[in-house]
């Protein structure tokens, strides 16, 4: 099970509360586009809020953290940390700190 | 019992503001999707419970919100904005061609007839429609195929296609006005288009009277007479009684023609509003006040209104989409500012007064008329 932490508005938008929690299929090689793949699933109004719905590039104003590490830059298929993957750790989604 | 809906979208919310005919009381509700950016808020023409609003911030992109009970919930909708084809270049501001790219929805313009008919006007230009109430979005390509797209260049509020304009009985003739390209017309449905922009001088840019490059501000047309069109340009007021193939001025007596918003009276067509802005590089009203300027003769003279509003120490902007009349029987006209306030006159301009003053910056007005 993966614990993701999303931002204010997406949390609106899915009406949840708190963290979402996902079940994965081999959740040991879970990924960036995994765990998004298994969001967007259970929620489609976040289809294109966090990453293009078409390119799936990340929108510039969205960051992935975890473990007190920026994983926005790796690709999108590297294996989450094992800790996340272990569900010791959320894997926190941002919205970069920008204007008003 | 008659009554108003008034649809407001500001920079971190929308609020819909309700009245009966008499526009003296008013119920304020919202922000609904505070904190995005709502560019637009629109009714349908056909089902006044229908209303459609753009959602976007740059963080989290483009969302489409729908209303089938007049405003009270929303669902979200499609949201892709996919364009069709080969996208090609537009110039970008220091003239390099750049590829089109989706960045926002500006405009909504439901159809007349049909509540899941909407067009949508979006940033970087481009025209789409719905025929299902907004679950799927497709590019009508026929206006960036327009040979002049490679020449279009952003406005400072990027390359928006902002104002439709619909015929009201010819269904295949629509008016769409993009900065900064101009203004353009179909009269097949939206398959083939021509630049209709003879007439407006424009000084900044290389020649002054191209075919495009025109930084149209807003578009407006009275139903009864569909070939007359009026028109906010950067600089300039214009009037057109061709359906846009010749234009000419009717700035008059205005202090400064500089603006955004232009609006028709729902009763009178000869009765045109416009709100003059200082200058392009100063978007506040001359001299610290508000006024809106009135012509009962369909231009070149013009009345400033002043009842009602600030006379002193004024300086909030009103953009192109946030101004807007009703259709009762005495016509009324409301308007949005920078400043969060939204005004209403229930006298056709002679006497205003804030429905509210303190809102978020305005991005949008529109109005229903309620039976």
């Amino acid at each position: 099970m993966i614990r993701v932490k999303l931002p204010t508005h997406l949390r609106n938008l899915a009406h949840v509360n708190g963290e979402v929690e996902l079940d994965i299929e081999h959740i040991g090689e879970a990924s960036m586009s995994t765990v998004l793949d298994a969001l967007e699933s259970r929620y489609p109004v976040l289809r294109g809020t966090i990453r293009d719905m078409n390119t799936g590039k990340r929108r510039a104003f969205v960051r992935y953290f975890a473990c007190e590490q920026d994983l926005s830059h790796d690709p999108a298929d590297t294996p989450l940390p094992k800790e996340v993957i272990a569900g010791d750790e959320p894997l926190l989604i941002v919205g970069a700190m920008a204007g008003g | 019992m008659s009554g108003v809906r008034v649809l407001v979208g500001t920079r971190k919310g929308a609020f819909v503001l309700t009245s009966d005919g008499k526009r003296e009381d008013w119920q304020v509700s919202g922000p609904h999707f505070g904190g995005w950016e709502i560019y637009h808020v629109a009714g349908s023409p056909a089902d006044p419970d229908r209303l459609y609003a753009s959602q976007s911030t740059a963080w989290f992109g483009q969302l489409i919100q729908r209303s089938d009970d007049g405003g009270k919930t929303w669902e979200p909708v499609g949201k892709d904005f996919t364009y069709e084809g080969d996208t090609g270049t537009h110039q970008f501001y220091d003239g390099t061609a750049v590829p089109w790219e989706f960045t926002r929805v500006w405009h909504l313009e439901p159809s007349l007839r049909d509540p899941d008919v909407v067009y949508a006007g979006i940033e970087d230009a481009g025209l789409f429609r719905t025929v299902d109430g907004g679950q799927t979005w497709q590019e009508l390509p026929g206006l960036r195929a327009h040979g002049t797209g490679p020449q279009w260049q952003p406005g400072a509020g990027g390359l928006c296609l902002h104002t439709i304009v619909q015929h009201p009985t010819d269904e295949d003739r629509l008016f769409i006005a993009i900065s900064a390209a101009g203004a353009f017309r179909t009269d097949d449905g939206a398959k083939t288009w021509q630049a209709i922009n003879r007439g407006l001088k424009s000084d900044g840019i290389p020649d002054p009277d191209a075919e495009v490059g025109h930084c149209v501000h807003r578009i407006a047309m009275h139903p009864s007479r569909p070939d007359t069109l009026y028109m906010q340009k950067h600089w300039d007021v214009m009037r057109s009684d061709d359906a846009g193939d010749n234009w000419y001025e009717i700035s008059g007596n205005l202090p400064t023609d500089f603006g955004f918003p232009v609006a028709v009276h729902a009763h009178e067509p000869d009765t045109v509003y416009v709100v003059p802005i200082t200058s392009d590089s100063l978007h506040y009203p001359p001299d610290g006040k508000l006024r809106v300027y009135r012509s009962r003769v369909g231009g070149n003279e013009w009345e400033p209104l002043t009842a009602g509003l600030p006379q002193e120490n004024c300086y909030v902007n009103v953009l192109r989409d946030a101004m807007a009349v009703d259709s009762l029987d005495e016509g009324g006209v409301y308007f949005g500012t920078t400043g969060g306030q939204v005004y209403a006159s229930p006298d056709a301009g002679d006497t205003w007064e804030p429905i509210v003053s303190d809102l978020p910056s305005v991005l949008s007005v529109e109005v229903q008329t309620l039976s």
